[in-house]
């Protein structure tokens, strides 16, 4: 799934958006989603996520450029006419309505029948496992459920757009985790197109075909889950998804697809480049913690000062002090015959050249 | 650290009965929390309750007669009010006479019985003048000296004012006379004002009211929409009446609204209406209408705007977004959403204009008085302080039953005031 723009469900083409006239807030969107495509929009706030939403959804409009859904521009149809399932933050549902109102609100504006409206919201009430609950209120649901019958409802008049804007941000860690897998579920038998907004990143990994990557209003990185983790392009990236180790270098050489770096310290080390700017420019080295090794088996090799031993079961967290960053982590694997270390203790640690990203520096 | 035994209550950990033990332990508090409300609610005691009280005491009981005239007082409870009044009845009318003439209340009882039949008022005034030199037989002697003491209606209206506890005041403000007999019948036609005047300030408020919603409705979603520091400062715009005098405001009307006044000039100048067919736009109920209005607006736009602020975008949004038009998202969201506003401010404009005095009685003329300025005029003019009483006890027993009417259907828990 790599959409592009001849034949993508939704586009945004060359988008722009600005509220005060001063601050772009979206700066130049390029963005194609296919049709039954789950994407995330992630970032921290302020990125201008929920921005691009709001004007999908046609609740803001584009300041400059053009934003398509099926090849037809939609900038100038009103939210009711795009026909877009929207899940809300706050589930905004209407309080002074039952959940079977609810759900037959979009399919009542439709002018549809009684009848058809009573099977279609029975059926979507059935698939959130909400069937009992039509004649209940909002306020007498709790959050989950709720959070059920907000995706029921965005999904009764069987749009082929669902927008949700951090759907889950009100649930407990347990009921979100469990809420995630259920809205992929829904997602993989329904079919429909999502775009999904959110700050979360496990949630974005979980549940997402392609993640969109969002900072300063820009998309930093657009890529499946596992290539945004393991194949960051930029710092944003490196830093943003996961856990990062970084180091700070300068460029000494770069000879095919690998760079040599100079760190702080002057140890030098052989990286993967990525998106360093040439010879003589300042870098940022990106290595995941679960990729460096205890020992000297690997392609680099560094000193490392045990500061700080965390045991959380299936792996040992160890802050260690490499190259003058004294926030260094590794992950060790509780396995049998780990290496052993102890506070205060200097270690050797190493890496492969390819697991080590030299990137832009920030 | 609680028992729990089997039989009994739950109990403490010393033995005595847990609620006890919280009794004790909330007692302090709440001897502190009276504390804290006591001023107040003396004061409010003092300065309102007790005063309404007395009044509202007064719509039912006048004891001026039984007061000044006790002998008749006792031979009228006596009397059945058909048969022809005896000698005794005479003979005690004329020593309280007497005596009344000697303290000097005879006037006092003169305008009492006055005002159960009109024309009596010099009968008794005169008559006492005289009564210390009658003698015996008392009836020959009255009857010489007027011989309107014949006539029986005068006696009735005598046995009316010696009930103390009478619902005769009551009556009149229902537009009923009550009858020496006990009975009541439908006062004569061109007597009955207040039933019309009731329904004529029911009318009024009414209309206030829906003019107030109608006018603050799209203001106060205009605010409630606005950035804060906008609506702020428009805030300040409504709230600026509230900071000036009343009696500025009303008058200020006047200079608007009078035939010589800007509204109309200007109505002159565009051609509207020509010099001499001024419109009459105040003095008369559209100047009650307008002022009420203006100054009553604020207590629509207040709560209104309260709720709106409340109300999240995202619930007409995501109307919207499932496909409803502007005016459905509106009327089928929103507007449900404002209801407990629009509770709120209905009912405190309607309770406040139903009770307004200033300004119908600076600029309604004849035709805009409301009830209020009847019972100031009773309290004030005709000193009639029960009849005065009846009309306020039955104002205020109509707002207790508008607000128990909101309560069945609105709900008091639903009404937000800001």
């Amino acid at each position: 799934m790599d959409g592009t723009s001849a034949n993508a469900f939704v586009a945004f083409d060359h988008v722009q958006k600005s509220y005060d006239g001063e601050i772009l807030v979206v700066k130049d969107l390029n963005l194609f989603i296919d049709k039954g495509e789950f994407l995330t929009m992630l970032g921290p706030s302020g990125s201008g996520k929920t921005t691009c939403l709001m004007m999908l959804a046609g609740f803001e409009t584009a300041t400059h450029g053009d934003i398509l859904l099926d090849g037809r521009p939609i900038n100038n149809i009103p939210p009711h006419k795009r026909g877009i399932g929207m899940v809300f933050q706050n589930y905004a549902l209407f309080p002074h309505m039952t959940v079977g109102e609810n759900l037959s609100f979009p399919l009542e504006v439709r002018g549809m029948s009684k009848a058809v409206r009573e099977e279609k919201v029975a059926k979507a009430l059935d698939m959130v496992q909400m069937g009992e609950f039509a004649s209940r209120r909002p306020a007498q649901l709790s959050g989950g459920q709720q959070q059920r019958i907000a995706l029921a409802r965005a999904l009764v008049f069987e749009p082929e757009l669902v927008l949700m804007d951090e759907p889950l941000g009100a649930l407990d860690k347990q009921l979100r985790e469990h809420m995630q897998y259920e809205i992929k579920h829904i997602h993989e038998r329904l079919g429909v197109t999502v775009v999904y907004v959110t700050h979360d990143q496990s949630e974005a990994l979980t549940m997402s075909d392609r993640i969109a990557v969002f900072d300063d209003g820009r998309i930093q990185q657009l890529a499946p889950p596992e290539d945004l983790y393991e194949r960051p392009e930029n710092a944003f990236v490196a830093q943003f998804i996961g856990e990062n180790n970084k180091m700070i270098g300068t460029v000494t050489a770069i000879e095919g697809s690998t760079a040599t770096v100079t760190l702080s310290d002057g140890m030098s080390v052989n990286a993967l480049a990525v998106n360093c700017e040439g010879v003589g420019k300042p870098t940022m080295l990106s290595i995941r913690p679960e990729r460096v090794k205890i020992g000297e088996a690997g392609e680099n090799t560094a000193d490392a000062l045990v500061s700080e031993l965390i045991y959380l079961g299936d792996h040992i967290r160890c802050r260690m002090t490499v190259a003058g960053n004294d926030e260094f982590i590794v992950k060790v694997p509780n396995a049998a015959g780990h290496t052993h270390l102890r506070v205060g203790e200097t270690a050797k640690v190493s890496w492969l050249t390819e697991d080590c990203r030299a990137l832009d520096a920030v | 650290m609680s028992d729990v035994s089997p039989t009994g209550p739950m109990l403490a950990a010393d033995g005595t009965p847990l609620k006890k033990k919280l009794a004790q332990a909330l007692f302090l508090s709440r001897v502190r929390a009276f504390g804290l409300v006591a001023p107040l609610l003396l004061f409010i005691l003092a300065s309102f309750i007790v005063p309404i009280m007395t009044l509202l005491w007064q719509g039912v009981h006048n004891n001026t007669y039984e007061k000044y005239m006790p002998q008749s007082t006792a031979v009228l409870a006596e009397w059945d009010a058909v048969s022809a009044p005896t000698e005794e009845m005479y003979a005690a009318l004329v020593a309280d006479l007497v005596t009344a003439r000697e303290t000097r209340d005879i006037g006092k009882v003169a305008t009492r019985v006055n005002r159960e039949k009109s024309g009596t008022r010099s009968l008794f005034t005169s008559s006492a003048r005289s009564a210390a030199k009658m003698e015996t037989p008392f009836r020959e002697a009255l009857i010489d000296k007027d011989e309107d003491w014949a006539d029986i209606e005068v006696w009735q209206a005598m046995k009316i004012a010696s009930l103390s506890l009478t619902p005769a005041f009551y009556a009149a403000a229902v537009d009923y006379t009550y009858n020496a007999d006990g009975s009541f019948e439908p006062a004569e036609e061109n007597r009955q004002i207040y039933v019309f005047l009731f329904l004529k300030t029911f009318a009024v408020s009414l209309a206030v009211t829906v003019c107030c919603f109608l006018l603050g409705y799209p203001v106060a979603y205009l605010l409630s929409t606005l950035p804060m520091r906008t609506s702020n400062l428009l805030m300040i715009l409504v709230l600026l009446p509230f900071w000036t005098s009343l009696l500025v405001r009303t008058t200020a009307w006047i200079a608007m609204l009078q035939s010589q006044g800007v509204l109309n000039d200007i109505f002159v100048t565009i051609g509207l209406t020509s010099d001499d067919q001024r419109f009459s736009l105040i003095y008369n109920m559209t100047g009650t209408i307008i002022a009420m209005t203006h100054i009553l607006l604020p207590f629509m736009i207040l709560p209104l705007y309260s709720v709106m602020r409340g109300i999240s975008p995202s619930y007409v949004r995501a109307a919207k977004s499932l496909g409803a038009t502007n005016w459905t998202a509106f009327w089928r969201v929103y507007f449900p959403a404002t209801i407990p506003g629009i509770g709120a401010g209905a009912l405190l404009v309607f309770i406040l204009s139903i009770g307004y005095y200033i300004t119908p009685a600076l600029v309604g003329g004849q035709d805009g008085q409301l009830i209020s300025n009847f019972i100031a005029d009773h309290m004030q003019k005709t000193l009639n302080w029960s009849l005065a009483a009846a009309l306020g006890g039955l104002l205020l027993a109509s707002v207790l039953i508008l607000y128990w009417i909101y309560d069945k259907i609105v709900g008091i828990d639903n009404m937000k005031l800001g």
